[in-house]
């Protein structure tokens, strides 16, 4: 705002000075809860100035849910539908950190084969994951044609997710002890279960050929655009000091160059079987966040087809007691989720269901680093970071 | 005929063709985006999809107008009025044959530089009076682009106006039948995708759509508009749509005219020929539209004022020289 002068206080003009420079007043803009490109309901408070943001302030909390209060009156089988719901563009991978956390509680051992179905379809939910990023990271930058593309592949996925489990995005297939026998397998026999349904194998075959193709294409489509490499890279540097301070974890924390896989650091699911790379990118910027994801994918299409060569047969349920009880203890599981990296602290007193549940979200830290990264950035480069973070509000709030 | 005669029936002509190529351009863009995106929607609904931009057009018209209480009411009201004034009146000046014009004026690429102008008026007046902050910055980008692509729309026309030594568009397109090739082959190639370029700039469309941005400003400049008013502004997107690549075929395709058609018949296949070239352009920046992401602020400035603009100067100076020469 320009210096004002009150004519009543005037000064002498022998004191009087010149300001040639004229103040400005930074303009409070509230992105969100309602805004398009918030992935639902974030809402960030900008003091901006011009298109220049001098900061910016997340406000959470529009979609809390109050699962983890929730969770302590249900009972443990009860939980997975909840969780289901956390990050629901990846459903089924948000179930495995509290399924595995209830049975190292209850020192269960978890048939092989099952384990190689949880595999298979957590790698599933991470390919829908990022194909979602791979529509809505371009949209968000403006171009309107990649999701469109990416909605189309990502059925495929789905429809797998589907055969198996009946769901789409809430699948709810997770046992303490196992999986469920899968939908529409047909006749089963006590000696014989069907658990996965029939060409099973060959469709997976055939979807991950085009989701190979897929991303073939994507990276010819939106990573080889001129326009798209002009407003990512060198955009939204983040570097791995801060990166790992913050608590950030998942693709943006590989894009930053720190190799950091819980998949291959940790064994809540038998990993160690495959032959996989870890993508990781080099300046942290908006591009790498992109292109980790989209190489992720093709490592996840290779493990699930590496899963399903050599897939073991034998039973996919452990013998667990008829009323799940979990003995008095504690523990921490984490898994590597799509979004990053996913955690259940579970407390148990001995009952049906946790006494205390704290879930620890990828998101939720992803996003705690979008102050420091959107300092200083301009208005449109916000959106493109925002959108490269890959967040869900469901994911944040809980 | 008496001269308000005549002048009474250009205008109901022309208040019947623009709106009607807006409907064709929707209808070439629905269906454009839907073929890349495999969309089988716009494709197969409603008779094949024909009926498609009826229908986005009467939805619009039975909305309800919605005017925000902070808003400066009489500005905000005209500011379609102005935008969808200017590109109609750019009408005057599109030759569908030597004598279909509306007026042949001897200023005549003048006069589509000076219209189209007016335009920025309305889109600032929208955004400011709108009272609300998606709307100011959209309105704010949307001047200080259609400013700094104005520059390279006119200084590319100059090169096509040295060449044709005139700037009467029917005088420019009777320069190329004479010359025997369009402007586009004949040494205005450059120019021509400057023009493009800016024009694509200056009609707001995606990869230069940063006032409208809606994943980040909502709907920049027309955030507040719905109903009426919000159909006014869309549909004069299309008819500037229209409107410009019409003049870009009439400066650098050659107009009207297709080599071997007998010139006695002009009337005729004129209108059809322009037609026919304008829809091909259009789809050129339609492809465009659906292929790419949107150039942030500064990038698209310094496009303009870097890439642009030296080009388009450069381009000024060569048809100068040449024209001296030979």
């Amino acid at each position: 705002m320009a210096q004002t002068m009150d004519p009543n206080n005037m000064p002498i003009l022998s004191e009087a000075s010149v300001s040639v420079e004229i103040e400005t007043e930074d303009m409070t803009l509230n992105i969100g809860p309602q805004h398009p490109s918030t992935h639902g309901v974030l809402r960030l408070v900008a003091k901006i100035n011009g298109e220049k943001i001098s900061s910016v302030e997340p406000v959470l909390g529009y979609m809390h849910r109050g699962y983890e209060k929730l969770a302590e009156v249900r009972t443990y089988p009860q939980v997975t539908t909840l969780v289901n719901r956390i990050d629901w563009v990846s459903g089924f991978a948000n179930e495995i950190p509290f399924i595995a956390g209830a049975e190292k509680l209850m020192e269960i051992e978890v048939p092989e084969r099952a384990q190689y179905i949880r595999l298979i379809l957590t790698e599933m939910a991470r390919i829908s994951s990022h194909f979602v990023f791979n529509g809505a990271f371009p949209l968000e930058i403006g171009a309107l044609t990649p999701i469109f593309l990416a909605m189309e592949d990502r059925e495929r996925v789905l429809d797998l997710l589907e055969s198996v489990t009946g769901g789409r995005f809430h699948p709810n297939f997770n046992r303490i002890g196992g999986v469920k026998p899968a939908a529409g397998a047909g006749p089963t026999t006590k000696k014989d279960i069907q658990d996965l349904p029939a060409g099973f194998y060959h469709d997976t075959k055939v979807a991950m050929q085009k989701v190979l193709e897929a991303v073939d294409r994507f990276e010819d489509l939106i990573g080889g655009n001129e326009v798209f490499q002009l407003r990512t890279k060198n955009v939204g540097i983040l570097p791995k000091e801060v990166a790992e301070e913050y608590g950030v974890s998942g693709p943006i924390l590989r894009a930053s160059g720190v190799e950091f896989d819980l998949r291959k650091q940790s064994n809540y699911l038998p990993y160690d079987k495959f032959d996989f790379e870890i993508p990781i990118g080099e300046n942290g910027d908006c591009f790498d966040r992109w292109a980790v994801r989209t190489s992720e994918m093709r490592e996840s299409a290779k493990i699930i087809l590496q899963a399903i060569e050599d897939m073991p047969s034998g039973p996919i349920q452990a013998k667990v007691p008829k009323v799940i009880k979990v003995p008095k203890g504690q523990t921490y599981v984490r898994a590597e989720n799509p979004k990053g990296e996913m955690g259940y602290y579970i407390i148990s007193e001995g009952g049906l269901g946790p006494y205390r549940l704290k879930i620890r979200t990828a998101s939720f830290s992803n996003i705690s680093i979008l102050p420091i990264m959107l300092e200083g950035a301009l208005l449109p480069d916000l959106i493109a970071i925002m959108g490269s973070l890959d967040f869900v509000l469901g994911d944040v709030d809980r | 005929m008496s001269f308000s005669t005549e002048l009474l029936i250009k205008v109901l002509v022309v208040l019947a063709t623009a709106p009607a190529m807006a409907l064709g351009l929707t209808l070439l863009e629905v269906k454009g985006s839907a073929w890349m995106q495999r969309r089988p929607g716009p494709l197969h609904v409603g008779l094949r999809g024909f009926i498609f931009p009826l229908a986005t057009a009467a939805k619009y018209l039975q909305k309800e107008t919605i005017i925000p209480n902070d808003v400066d009411e009489p500005v905000f009201k005209w500011a379609p009025a102005w935008v969808i004034a200017a590109v109609v009146g750019l009408f005057t000046i599109i030759p569908l044959s030597p004598t279909l014009i509306v007026r042949d004026l001897e200023l005549g690429v003048f006069f589509l530089l000076a219209i189209s102008s007016i335009s920025t008026i309305g889109v600032l007046t929208a955004g400011w009076s709108s009272a609300n902050k998606f709307s100011l910055m959209g309105g704010l980008r949307a001047a200080g682009q259609l400013i700094a692509y104005e520059l390279p729309l006119i200084l590319s026309v100059v090169g096509v106006v040295i060449q044709a030594e005139t700037m009467s568009t029917v005088g420019i397109v009777e320069k190329q039948i004479e010359f025997g090739f369009p402007f586009v082959i004949a040494g205005q190639g450059i120019a021509f995708i400057i023009f493009m370029i800016a024009a694509t700039a200056e009609m707001m469309r995606t990869p230069f759509d940063m006032p409208i941005g809606e994943s980040e400003l909502t709907m920049g400049f027309f955030t507040e508009y719905s109903g009426i008013r919000f159909l006014i502004f869309y549909i004069s997107e299309y008819i500037n749509l229209f409107v410009m690549c019409a003049i870009a075929s009439t400066l650098f395709l050659g107009g009207y005219h297709v080599p071997l058609l007998p010139t006695e018949w002009v009337n005729f296949y004129g209108p059809l020929v322009l037609i026919g070239k304008t829809f091909l352009l259009a789809f050129i920046l339609i492809a465009i539209r659906w292929s790419f992401p949107r150039f942030r602020e500064d990038q698209l400035q310094t496009l303009a004022w870097k890439v642009l603009i030296p080009l388009s100067l450069l381009n000024i100076m060569v048809t100068a020289i040449m024209k001296v020469v030979f």
